[in-house]
Order: C-alpha cells, then structure tokens, then sequence
C-alpha cells in the first residue's frame, strides 16, 4: 500500500518535471522560462523526494531527501533570482 | 529479470548521454556554452561511478570534476571575454592530429582491457585488498589504498597539487574580485558555507568506514570558499597569507613527518606502527583536507590574494583587481 501511494508521487513529481521541461523548450522568453523551470522542477523535486521517502519507510532516510528537497529549493530559487535579476540589468542597457 | 533489463537500459541511455555531452562539449564554437556542457558531462560521469559502485570516486568526479573544475573554467571564461568564441576548435592539422591520437589510445585501452579482462588467472587487487583491510587501521578500502598501501603515492599526489598552486601563485596577482553579492545571495550563502564546513568535517570523519576522505573534505571547504568569493569576499574566506603559507604544506608535513618518526622507530617509512593506523591516517587526512582546501581555494582566486608580497622582490601587487 505505502509502495503504491510512493510510486503515486514520484509519477506526479515526474509529470511536473516534464511540464518544467516542456515549459523550457516552449515558453517564448527568458523569464517564463525561468518560471516553468524552477517552479515546476521545484514542486517535481519535492514530489520525487516525498515518494522515495514513503517507499523507502525509514525516519533516518526520510530527513536525508527533505533536506535535499530543501536545499534544491534555496539554490535554485537564488539561481533564478540571479539569472532574472542579470537579464534585467541586460536589458536596461 | 525485468528488473536486470530496465538498470541495462539506463546503463547505456547514461552512456550514451556522457558521450553526447562529452561531444558538445568540446565540439561547438561558443566557449562558454562548452564549459556547461563540460559540467553536465562531469555530473553525468559522477552518476556511471555511482552506477559502478565507486561512491568515492563519484563524490570527487562531482564535487572536483564536474563543481571545481567547473567554477574555475567560468572564471577563466570571465577574465578573458574576447576569448568567448574559439574559431579554430574545429579544423586545423593539429586538431586533426590530437583527434587521432586520441582514437589510437582509445583503441589501445580497450584492446587491453580486452584482453586483461579475459585472462586465465587474472590478479584481482581487491581480492588482495580485502584480505588486508583489517591491518588498515580503517574500513573504507580506498581510504585503506590511499593512506595506508599506497601512502607514498598520495604523499607525491599532495606534492603535485603544491607544485600547481606555486605556478598559480607565480603567475601574478588575484583575479579581480565580485562586486558584493545581494541580499538574497548573501542569505544564501551565509546558510550555505556553514553547512558546507559541517559536510567537509563529516566526510573527513566518515572516509574511514565509508565514502569520504580527504580529497572530498577538501573541494567542499574549497567549494566554500569559491562561493565565499563569488559573494564578493575578496580572500575567499581564508587566512591570512602566513597562514596559508602553513596551510598550503600542511597535508604534505604530515605526511613527510609521520614517515619521518616511522623511519626513526626503526620500521619502513609511512609503515605505521601496529594499532597507530587509524589514528596517524585520520590525522594525515586531517592536515591533507586543509592543504587541499587551501590549494583549490587560491587557484579559484587565480593568483596572489592581497599581503602576498615576497621579500627581496620589487613585488607589489598588494592591491587586487590589477590584471595587467
């Protein structure tokens, strides 16, 4: 049962990660771009991460990929945040 | 069964993949594009070493290889902007040739490994190594290699990397500093090198009974350091030059003085005594993780941080920034 409902999430956590992909190779500029990558691989992660850890079962493990989850989302939001903030600078010269 | 093919097919779309970045990697004109591909594939390269169970060597291939490397690659990028696009990647007899020799060599490698791996009896090394790990003094067989069975090796690898960061060094002044860095990176990395100083202390700690050590411990304080720097520390996070000085040798003293007193005891050197191992590795790894941290944080900076100044030289490349 909790392998089933694990399996449910990493599926939906790769579901966001191919819209994220998705987003990136359609979306027309930079920043919705930025957008589809980060909050979508942000949100997939978290899923992913949620799924291995129920299917995995241990408390020990399950510390280990939630601060996996987090520091993706600290690193890759400030990456983001840098890479608009630069491409705004860009484009006011 | 189904689950023996589904790992196969993962295996050869992971090598495939290492393979088509490797390619655009070295293949397009766009330099800077070249060094992302080039930090992909030392990902993806850190990912096979994990699939062949070499955790050690995917946690170097990711934090040296595909991280360091990295990092340093796009600072080299930064310095030199004209340099952005190569013309002549493709091309040229040279190009040509290297490509050649390049294929020779694969050619040889494989022929060899070819014929190694189907020998009659082979000599298995691990097999070798198992049998004597309890004499190690740890339980992580690489560890056991590379501070016990082939100190002598490490030793001279620790000399090497001195004799790189001296060039580094003698090269001239540090790269121009990073403007300061905003709030939102600065929150980041005041959460970031903390952590970072905990997981360097964890893997020097855990190389003895699992993957780890020295060489790991090392590039996360460095990585600590480079993000140190990009958030515009202009010295990165480290000493004072004096310091670094002692910091830069330390590894290859501890080293050099455990060999030292184990000749004087009378027995071979860096042949620890019996039940000292562990305790003579992990302070061997200890001073080997500082010198290394030390050695791959200035060649970040890229060249004489400021107080570098050698007596008896009309040297002054105290202030930073100065490229000429």
């Amino acid at each position: 049962m909790s392998d089933l409902l694990g399996i449910l999430f990493v599926l939906t956590g790769i579901a966001f990660f191919a819209a994220g992909s998705i987003g990136v190779l359609r979306l027309p500029d930079l920043h919705s771009r930025l957008h589809a990558l980060t909050k979508a691989d942000n949100l997939g992660l978290g899923l992913l991460c949620a799924g291995l850890a129920i299917i995995d079962g241990g408390a020990l493990n399950a510390v280990k990929l939630f601060l996996v989850w987090v520091l993706v989302l600290a690193a890759s939001a400030t990456a983001a945040h840098l890479i608009a903030q630069q491409a705004l600078r860009q484009a006011d010269k | 069964m189904m689950a023996v093919q589904l790992w196969q097919l993962l295996d050869l779309l992971l090598a495939g993949l290492t393979l088509g970045l490797g390619w655009a990697a070295v293949s397009g004109p766009d330099l800077r594009r070249s060094v992302v591909f080039f930090i992909a594939f030392g990902l993806l390269v850190a990912v096979v070493w994990a699939r062949l169970r070499a955790p050690d060597l995917a946690l170097a291939e990711a934090a040296i290889g595909a991280g360091l490397s990295g990092a340093l690659l796009l600072s080299a990028l930064r310095d030199e902007p004209d340099a952005e696009t190569s013309d002549d990647v493709r091309g040229g007899p040279v190009a040509a040739l290297v490509s050649l020799a390049g294929l020779a060599l694969a050619a040889a490698f494989a022929w060899v490994m070819i014929h190694t791996l189907g020998a009659a009896d082979p000599v298995r090394l691990a097999d070798q190594i198992t049998a004597q790990l309890p004499n190690s003094g740890v339980g992580n067989p690489v560890t056991a290699v590379l501070l016990n069975f082939r100190a002598y090796d490490t030793l001279l690898e620790l000399a090497v990397l001195l004799a790189a960061v001296l060039g580094i060094l003698a090269l001239g002044p540090a790269r121009t500093p990073y403007r300061a860095a905003g709030p939102l990176l600065d929150g980041l990395i005041r959460w970031l090198v903390p952590l970072l100083i905990l997981t360097a202390g964890y893997l020097l700690w855990a190389g003895a009974h699992a993957p780890g050590g020295a060489f790991q411990a090392g590039a996360m304080l460095a990585a600590a350091a480079v993000m140190l720097r990009l958030g515009g520390h202009t010295i990165a996070g480290l000493p004072r030059p004096p310091m670094q000085r002692i910091l830069l040798t330390a590894g290859i003293a501890a080293f050099v003085l455990v060999g030292v007193i184990t000749t004087g005891l009378g027995l071979a050197f860096l042949q620890y005594p019996g039940g000292w191992s562990g305790g003579l590795i992990l302070l061997i790894e200890a001073a080997a993780t500082l010198a290394i941290a030390t050695t791959l944080a200035l060649a970040y900076i890229g060249g004489r941080p400021a107080g570098w100044v050698s007596e008896g030289s009309a040297d002054t490349t105290t202030k930073i920034g100065g490229r000429d």
